[in-house]
């Protein structure tokens, strides 16, 4: 792209301002990290079904099978899934409208993710939510949430209801670079510091609040938000899954023991648009080479291969299985019914007898 | 100074007119020129405008009301000026519009006691539902509003309908003379009312008031029926070639000319033939009139008139049947200007297009003679031997013997035939 | 059974229910520490401790979305706004956070909590501190709003509110807190949803609630030396409404008019009116008219709020057109 141009506005223009540096992976080994060999394969089929379901799902999008947004998380795998690695099963999960990769991460069949991107009644959100809201309230996974910041104190209150019924569960709250510039994490940190809720708030800094990078959105750095609060923080490469999972072992350790929320800013990229109609004009295609390099599933890949875990013949047999699993999720998804009519008018109120306006 | 508004005479013939409609109210300032009251005369409903500016310092009549020509209607002047003096004798037959006089100082008390319970009190302006209540307040009392519909609540509507209640016998009530629910309840409790409606015929005889224009009609064709003797001539006319002139000459779609257009012209150039139908009887004199002014008879709701095309001879068929059609309009609409009736000097009346084969038609003073005109009639005819289709028309003239001799009405139709006949003569 | 105030009432409602299920808590500005800012909460602290009565900054943003987290997660908050003219700026955590995520999430997550506080003007506040938001929150699927008007429904009402499995916005008022009745001291509950017909008449029906039933009630009690009767119903719910009961009143009256602090446009009055316009169509012997503010924010002097504020003047004008006495 063109070189930059000083501003004579206020937000500084050009288009080569770099997204985001990535802070150096952890050194440790799955080993290291308690890792047994099946768990970093799984860790591997968790990332390539992310992956394979998001690029198939642009594929029936592109082929008109169903509407709305899509927003892809390809490339910001490894957050998901280690995060996920690092949590309890019973522990809390709140997330923004790019949300796919999460909740597959966090155990929404594809099956039921592809049919609530078709609007079908066997999604997970039973055709009700779209892609910008998979919900899986049984394993915890509180939905993805389309108004930017507006969730961050749903984190806290999620939190909250753990700590007054003291249970000692994390919630992790996660939000995309451009959520920091919201008020709503300002509302949000004072009260979870002023009361000690154990809430982690990730920021999963990809460089662009959809097409604006972070250097042209928010003044100074991302994770100082916590200063004034005195929130603890931390910066980690979230190109890197183990540390992911490293950074999350400790920090789910330290809010369980402390009840004190956690600000980490997880710096990472993602591969596709901010949604579908996005032609990416506001970054540089060498940049996407750059951070092609560091794919996590192509890293994770090599690990595994590099330490003999497993040879390339058994992750192609994952990847195949994986490929399969995808495709009969699209065909259960075409084939399943929208909601029945009688839905609209269903899930509004707890009770179903509520007299609507009609 | 103040200045009394007389009943202007409005038409040659009123001797009296009905306040149709106030466009002003006491206090209201006009000025020249502005059109105060609209006033019903035996002939149409005309305007009456103010000659001087001021206010309107008081109202006699309410709407409705008659005025005798020359009586009074209102009083114009300056605000406060002394009009003791011009209220006079009159002031007894004056009729105080008391609702609006009286409404006001009701309106007071309420407001006065409401206040005195709310006491932060509040002005009317305030409220858009209490101005809707003032406009309430200068309703007339019809139940029609200007498309005709009937004003009617929803549940008086309801009521009149399960009821079988015909709601044009109903006079409402409410505001702009909505029927509302009391007037329902109140026309239930007329004995008989439901079986009125059912059986739709009236119960009872009902006298209608007779309107301006119907005591005109009355007095003047009395006095002329049996004033003015009548005798009558019937002659059958050919108007085969009459249909067949009509028939080219409407050809081109520009224009429409009628039957009757025919006869007023046949009739006008008649009578330039024979000056002693074009007369009046002036009792000492009779006069022959320089001019020939056929008049047209033309029905309208509440009886009829007869607007004059002037002239008439000196003008061509286009231009009979244009003033024609434009008159006939004005008398329907009662727009009619006293210059558009007054002055004719014959008058021809038809009713052919009812399908009426003949009839007499009275005089319409001072005329000397009327001519009735029938529809034209498909007959067998015989020419050369033959029986043949014809198409026929009777007209029956109607003349003052004081004035015309039946010979000379008789010259005067055999004018009309021969024109009516051959119309290519009324071209020349 | 004693007399008590509004807030006393309030206190009640919430105390009893705090104590019958631990999942209550209240947050808000002022609740805890200062005794509440009306004094509804005085004396919560003390007996429930501050794990359940909690001091909020003042970030109506945060603890509203906190109160909505936590309804998610199996708690059941009041959330109090020292007035609802604040929770503007925590809007969207109550129209897009409670009120949808039950239905965005397929039914799979129930947000049982309150949002309570003062609503509408309160004498010569300004502009900001004056407005009535019943009509915007019932505008939006997924809420429950309540407008109490007396301390007896107001603790019937808010018992209810707090057990109801929806987000129920409950709305007081300040000049009414100070305001006494006899207050039953055993349980009662008002359910969610029912009017009630707070004064009989046959002449014309007053649709009324919070503040404007008291306005409501001085013109029926100044049309009755009129010979007016006039029934008034206070709908009490704003959503679900009442609406039965009204149409049964005006099939009586055949006539209508609706009292609403609200602005005129879209607000309940409107609602109403088109709904018994609708439903009620044969039995209206005059249109339905409304008295409400004016369509201009609240003003400050003294002599332009009275002007602006609905008063029983306003009223008997409106019942006297639709009776046809002027």
């Amino acid at each position: 792209m063109g070189k930059k141009t000083e501003a004579a506005g206020f937000t500084p223009t050009g288009a080569v301002y770099k997204s985001t540096k990535l802070p150096k992976p952890t050194k440790k080994t799955h080993k290291s990290l308690g890792i047994k060999k099946d768990e970093l394969l799984g860790l591997f089929e968790c990332m390539y079904r992310q992956r394979r379901f998001e690029e198939r799902a642009a594929q029936m999008y592109q082929k008109g099978k169903f509407g709305g947004f899509l927003h892809l998380y390809i490339g910001q795998e490894a957050l998901s899934s280690g995060l996920n690695h690092a949590l309890n099963a019973d522990d809390d999960i709140i997330t923004a409208y790019r949300d796919h990769g999460m909740g597959l991460a966090r155990g929404i069949p594809t099956k039921a993710g592809m049919a609530e991107l078709f609007g079908k009644k066997t999604g997970c959100s039973n055709g009700k939510g779209g892609s910008m809201h998979f919900f899986d309230v049984e394993k915890h996974f509180w939905g993805g949430h389309a108004i930017v910041g507006a969730h961050l104190p749903l984190g806290a209150g999620i939190a909250m209801a753990n700590k007054l019924r003291d249970e000692k569960k994390v919630t992790v709250c996660l939000f995309g670079d451009g959520a920091v510039d919201q008020g709503s994490l300002n509302e949000s940190f004072n009260i979870a510091q002023l009361w000690k809720l154990p809430v982690v708030y990730v920021i999963e800094n990809n460089g662009y609040s959809m097409g604006t990078s972070v250097a042209r959105h928010s003044a100074g750095e991302l994770v100082d938000r916590a200063l004034p609060y005195g929130m603890k923080h931390d910066i980690i490469n979230g190109m890197d899954l183990f540390t992911v999972i490293e950074k999350f072992q400790q920090v789910a350790e330290e809010v369980r023991n402390d009840s004190l929320p956690h600000l980490i800013e997880v710096r990472t990229y993602r591969y596709r648009g901010h949604s579908m109609s996005d032609p990416g004009n506001y970054r540089s295609k060498e940049e996407m080479q750059e951070f092609k390099t560091f794919d996590p599933i192509e890293r994770l890949k090599t690990y595994i291969l590099e330490n003999n875990i497993a040879d390339e013949k058994k992750l192609e047999g994952i990847s195949e299985e994986i490929d399969k699993e995808i495709l009969e999720a699209i065909k259960f998804a075409e084939e399943s019914d929208f909601p029945d009519d009688e839905e609209l008018y269903k899930h509004i109120y707890a009770d179903d007898d509520f007299p609507y306006l009609k | 100074m103040a200045i009394v508004i007389d009943m202007p005479k409005l038409s040659d013939t009123m001797e009296e007119g009905v306040i149709a409609k106030w466009n002003v109210k006491e206090g209201d300032e006009v000025k020249t020129g502005d059109i105060i009251a609209e006033v019903e005369t035996d002939k149409a409903t005309m305007e009456v405008e103010a000659f001087d500016p001021g206010t309107i310092l008081k109202i006699f009549v309410k709407e409705g009301d008659a005025v005798p020509l020359g009586g009074k209607m209102a009083i114009i002047g300056k605000p406060d000026e002394d009009i003791s003096d011009l209220l006079g004798d009159d002031d007894g037959k004056a009729e105080p519009v008391s609702k609006e006089e009286k409404e006001p100082v009701e309106k007071e008390t309420l407001e006065s006691e409401a206040e005195a319970e709310e006491t932060k009190g509040k002005p009317d302006e305030f409220d858009p539902e209490a101005e809707d209540a003032k406009a309430d307040k200068v309703s007339d009392k019809k139940s029609t509003s200007d498309d005709g519909k009937i004003k009617i609540s929803p549940l008086a509507k309801k009521m009149a309908k399960d009821k079988g209640i015909e709601l044009s016998n109903i006079q409402g009530s409410g505001p702009q003379g909505r029927i509302i629910k009391k007037d329902i309840e109140e026309y239930k409790e007329t004995p008989g009312a439901q079986q009125q409606a059912a059986m739709k015929r009236p119960e009872k005889d009902e006298d209608v008031q007779v309107s301006q224009m119907r005591k005109v009609i009355a007095k003047r064709l009395a006095e002329s029926k049996f004033g003015s003797p009548h005798f009558y001539e019937t002659i059958d006319i050919d108007m085969k070639k009459a249909i067949e002139a009509r028939e080219g000459m409407n050809a081109s779609g520009e224009v429409k000319i009628s039957f009757n257009d025919f006869v007023v012209k046949a009739c006008a150039m008649a009578l330039r033939k024979h000056p002693k139908v074009n007369s009046s009887w002036m009792g000492d004199v009779m006069r022959r009139h320089a001019g020939i002014h056929v008049a047209v008879a033309v029905a309208v709701d509440e009886g009829l008139l007869t607007p004059v095309i002037r002239d008439t001879d000196l003008k061509g068929f286009v231009q009979i049947s244009a003033e024609t059609k434009e008159l006939a309009g004005k008398a329907r609409d009662k727009k009619l200007q006293p210059e558009e009736w007054e002055g004719s000097t014959f008058t021809v009346s038809n009713l052919g297009m009812f399908g009426i084969e003949e009839f007499t038609a009275i005089i319409n003073p001072p005329n000397a003679c009327i001519l009735a005109v029938g529809a034209i009639r498909d007959v067998p005819v015989i020419e050369d031997g033959q029986v043949v289709p014809g198409k026929r028309m009777k007209v029956t003239l109607s003349s003052d013997h004081r004035i015309v001799d039946g010979a000379t009405s008789a010259q005067f139709l055999k004018t009309v035939r021969e024109l009516l006949e051959n119309p290519v003569n009324m071209l020349l | 059974m004693a007399e008590k105030q509004f807030r006393e009432a309030l206190r009640e409602a919430m105390t009893e229910e705090m104590r019958r299920d631990e999942r209550v808590f209240i947050m808000g500005e002022e609740v805890a520490e200062y005794d509440g800012a009306y004094k509804v909460t005085q004396g919560m602290l003390a007996e429930f401790g501050g794990r359940r009565v909690i001091d909020t900054p003042i970030s109506e943003l945060g603890f509203a979305g906190v109160g909505v987290g936590a309804a998610m997660n199996g708690m059941r908050p009041i959330v109090e706004f020292m007035t609802f003219n604040f929770a503007v700026v925590g809007i969207d955590q109550i129209i897009n956070n409670a009120a949808k995520i039950r239905s965005m999430s397929g039914g799979q997550v129930n947000i049982p909590m309150v949002f309570r506080g003062p609503n509408a003007s309160a004498g010569q506040l300004g502009a900001t501190h004056s407005v009535a938001f019943e009509s915007l929150y019932a505008h939006f699927p997924g809420l429950i709003t309540i407008f109490a008007a007396d301390p007896y429904d107001a603790k019937g009402l808010l018992k209810s509110a707090i057990r109801d499995d929806n987000p129920v916005i409950f709305l007081e008022s300040e000049q009414t807190y100070g305001m006494k009745q006899e207050v039953p001291d055993e349980e009662y509950l008002i359910p969610i949803g029912k009017g009630v017909i707070k004064r009989d008449g046959s002449d014309v029906t007053l649709v009324a609630h919070g503040k404007m039933v008291h306005v409501a009630q001085m013109a029926a009690k100044e049309l009755e030396k009129d010979g007016i009767e006039a029934e008034i119903i206070d709908p009490r719910t704003i959503k679900p409404f009442d609406i039965d009961l009204v149409i049964e009143s005006v099939k009586k009256t055949n006539r209508l008019v609706i009292v609403d602090e609200s602005h005129p446009f879209g607000g309940v009055a409107a609602e109403v009116g088109f709904q018994i316009q609708r439903d009620a169509f044969d039995y209206l012997d005059a249109p339905i008219l409304r008295v409400t503010v004016p369509d201009v924010p609240a003003p400050f002097a003294r002599n332009l709020f009275d002007l602006w504020f609905p008063s029983p003047k306003n009223v008997i004008d409106a019942v006297n057109t639709v009776t046809y006495r002027k």
